[in-house]
């Protein structure tokens, strides 16, 4: 083959008309096709993006070159993974979710294919009985420093003083209310839903899952986030009844809605009320003085990891409080580590979503293993939603 | 003789192989699994127990609400479409021109193209208060709420089966005798009673066709009514994908999925005969 200076062009019209009658031949080469076709460009990105042919210089052997984990939307800086890759050669692909239930699920039917997952505190007590997750080798977590965790965020991950998961971030279930729709301050869940049948009307979010709706319509009676007994949950059972009708939406989706302005008042995590203030500053987060939920979301290495190597070399390189504090910055989450909080800015720590004041926290409460798996509270909820 | 016959048979079996292999993998052994599912027991943390009970079917009551949305629903919904869709597959077929037909055709098949998720979702926004309602307010109509409505629902219903109503019925009005509707004119038929009696008639495989396809698709939907209607009405689709990935109850899932699927098979035998019977000893096929 000549050079020349139609090497470096797509292809000339010469080129052009001959492949074509090739083509209409019926003959056509696997390379031509794929030239042609555009697919050989796109599986040449692909490779490179997800790591089917790794970068020769940067392949660590004992590290695979690629891992998977599951995790929550919005949840990590895009560029952490980015630079894990750099670093190491091993590609993540990330798998969004939208409950702990669905991770279960897919972690009970076996063969996830994840080496690292994000599952919440409640969760892993089950994970442990059920065999799924094993203790993590912390000889292999140099990053981690337990020495350093507020051990109120850390607790469930430790069962009878073997750590089978670390701490990524912790927050609380408030409610968010557009202040300029609804002008009447709020600082309780019992008029949370007294304004939802109200001024609220018809413009009210409750979660699509039964912990937190359920458990706060607990406490509009002071009853336990976490409560199993048949009385307190009759009571709550007929407030959501009631309240049924005037809502906008029974959904964990609620940014759409608050952002458009359609829905007035939501059941609403701590990282979405900070992105939704951030945004929209008349949208004010507001934890029940009741109490409620606190959550702490912890990393776990599932039992059948494929590639464990890589989960945990992930799992060490998230511990690093230089990357974890781009993480908090990205995701909105207060981090339960003191030596992150030490590197995030003031405005940060200072923000009253994130990092609320201390009376406000104390009556919080973590969600249980039991409410999660209560088919009671499971039938309860179906019942709210076909009302 | 007995050689080519052999040979013949062994040509069937190789063409029919494949599919046969495929309805297996994919349709009977999961369904077997199911039906396992559906007589065994919930595990304490949720899933599988392995058991012989009945306890699941007896208490299908459970989801009453829900199977009564679905079955709503699901005739409500494929009536809206077929109200759409056979204008336009009229005009398709029988009155738009030769050299737009492909064309036409081919807009009604594109949005397939995208996920139908991916499309509901875009409704969400044109439908939410800085869509559509803030056009209104704009000429004077203020604080018009269309998201999470029954009619939002309609519509992303009739918006996402559309196609698969107009197909069927565009099939079978353009193997339309276009003589037979000559011949009912000369005979002095109006063009209403020509419709009525030659057109409609014999377009009704098609809708039926149409018809069941929509139908029984929508009595396992949930997407569009979670997305567009707020998730406020509880329909059989949603109450399976709770009970799979909420509450891993997987028994009565299952439980609820066979008698959904015994549902489905009963309305399209019904949908069979009803159609049989009016267009005479046509056969109606799916698709």
């Amino acid at each position: 083959m000549s050079k020349s200076y139609r090497d470096g062009l797509p292809i000339s019209p010469e080129n052009f008309v001959d492949q074509l009658m090739r083509l209409k031949r019926g003959s056509i080469g696997r390379r031509d096709f794929l030239g042609l076709t555009g697919l050989g460009i796109a599986t040449a990105v692909m490779a490179r993006e997800i790591g089917i042919m790794p970068t020769p210089a940067f392949a660590a052997e004992s590290l695979g070159d690629r891992m998977s984990i599951a995790t929550w939307p919005n949840y990590h800086d895009p560029a952490t993974f980015e630079n894990f890759k750099k670093d190491t050669g091993v590609a993540v692909e990330v798998n969004v979710f939208g409950s702990n239930e669905e991770m279960l699920a897919k972690l009970q039917a076996g063969a996830s294919g994840w080496s690292l997952f994000v599952p919440t505190n409640y969760t892993i007590s089950t994970y442990k009985k059920l065999g799924i997750i094993e203790p993590l080798e912390m000889a292999k977590l140099p990053n981690f420093d337990g020495s350093q965790e507020d051990p109120r965020f850390t607790g469930e991950g430790t069962i009878d003083a073997v750590t089978y998961a670390v701490p990524k971030n912790w927050g609380t279930t408030g409610f968010a209310v557009n202040t300029k729709k609804l002008t009447k301050p709020m600082t309780s869940w019992k008029e949370f839903w007294d304004t939802a049948m109200a001024e609220g009307d018809s413009r009210t979010m409750v979660h699509d899952y039964q912990l937190t709706t359920i458990g706060n319509a607990l406490k509009y009676y002071g009853y336990s986030f976490n409560s199993l007994k048949q009385d307190e949950l009759a009571k709550a059972e007929e407030l959501l009844l009631k309240v049924k009708p005037h809502l906008f939406a029974v959904s964990s989706d609620y940014q759409p809605g608050m952002r458009a302005g359609d829905a007035w008042m939501t059941m609403c995590w701590t990282n979405d009320g900070a992105q939704l203030h951030r945004d929209i500053p008349e949208i004010a987060y507001v934890l029940g003085k009741e109490g409620g939920e606190i959550w702490t979301d912890f990393y776990a290495i599932p039992k059948d990891a494929p590639n464990k190597p890589a989960g945990y070399a992930l799992l060490n390189y998230l511990m690093n409080p230089q990357v974890a504090v781009k993480e908090h910055l990205a995701n909105g989450a207060p981090s339960t580590d003191a030596r992150v909080n030490k590197l995030l800015p003031k405005e940060v720590l200072d923000n009253p979503i994130l990092y609320p004041a201390a009376d406000l926290l104390t009556p919080l409460e973590f969600g249980a293993a039991a409410t999660l798996t209560d088919p009671g509270r499971a039938e309860l909820m179906a019942r709210f939603k076909s009302a | 003789m007995h050689g080519s016959r052999l040979r013949k048979n062994l040509l069937t079996a190789m063409l029919l192989g494949p599919a046969t292999a495929w309805l297996v993998v994919f349709l009977v052994l999961p369904f077997i699994a199911i039906a396992v599912f559906s007589v065994g027991e919930r595990a304490p943390e949720g899933g599988y127990q392995a058991a012989f009970t009945l306890a699941q079917y007896a208490n299908l009551p459970a989801r009453a609400t829900a199977f009564w949305n679905t079955m709503v629903l699901a005739p409500v919904g494929a009536l809206a479409c077929l109200l759409v869709a056979y204008p336009v597959a009229y005009y398709l077929a029988l009155q738009a021109p030769q050299r737009w037909r492909l064309i036409l055709l081919a807009l009604v098949v594109i949005p397939f193209w995208t996920s139908l998720l991916m499309r509901t979702y875009a409704w969400m926004y044109v439908l939410g208060g800085r869509g559509i309602p803030a056009l209104l307010a704009y000429i004077g109509f203020e604080d018009v709420r269309l998201i999470n409505t029954p009619g939002a629902v309609l519509l992303g219903i009739v918006y996402g089966y559309l196609p698969l109503m107009i197909l069927p019925i565009y099939v079978s009005l353009e193997r339309l005798d276009r003589r037979l509707l000559e011949a009912s004119a000369d005979l002095g038929a109006t063009p209403i009673s020509t419709f009525l009696g030659v057109t409609l008639k014999l377009s009704l495989p098609g809708v039926m066709t149409g018809f069941s396809l929509v139908m029984i698709l929508l009595l396992g939907e949930y997407l569009i009514p979670t997305l567009l209607g707020g998730g406020k009405v509880f329909f059989i689709g949603n109450a399976l994908v709770d009970l799979f990935l909420q509450s891993r109850n997987w028994p009565f899932g299952s439980a609820i999925a066979i008698t959904l699927v015994l549902v489905s098979v009963v309305v399209l035998i019904a949908a069979n005969r009803i159609s049989t019977r009016v267009s005479g000893a046509r056969r109606v096929d799916l698709i």
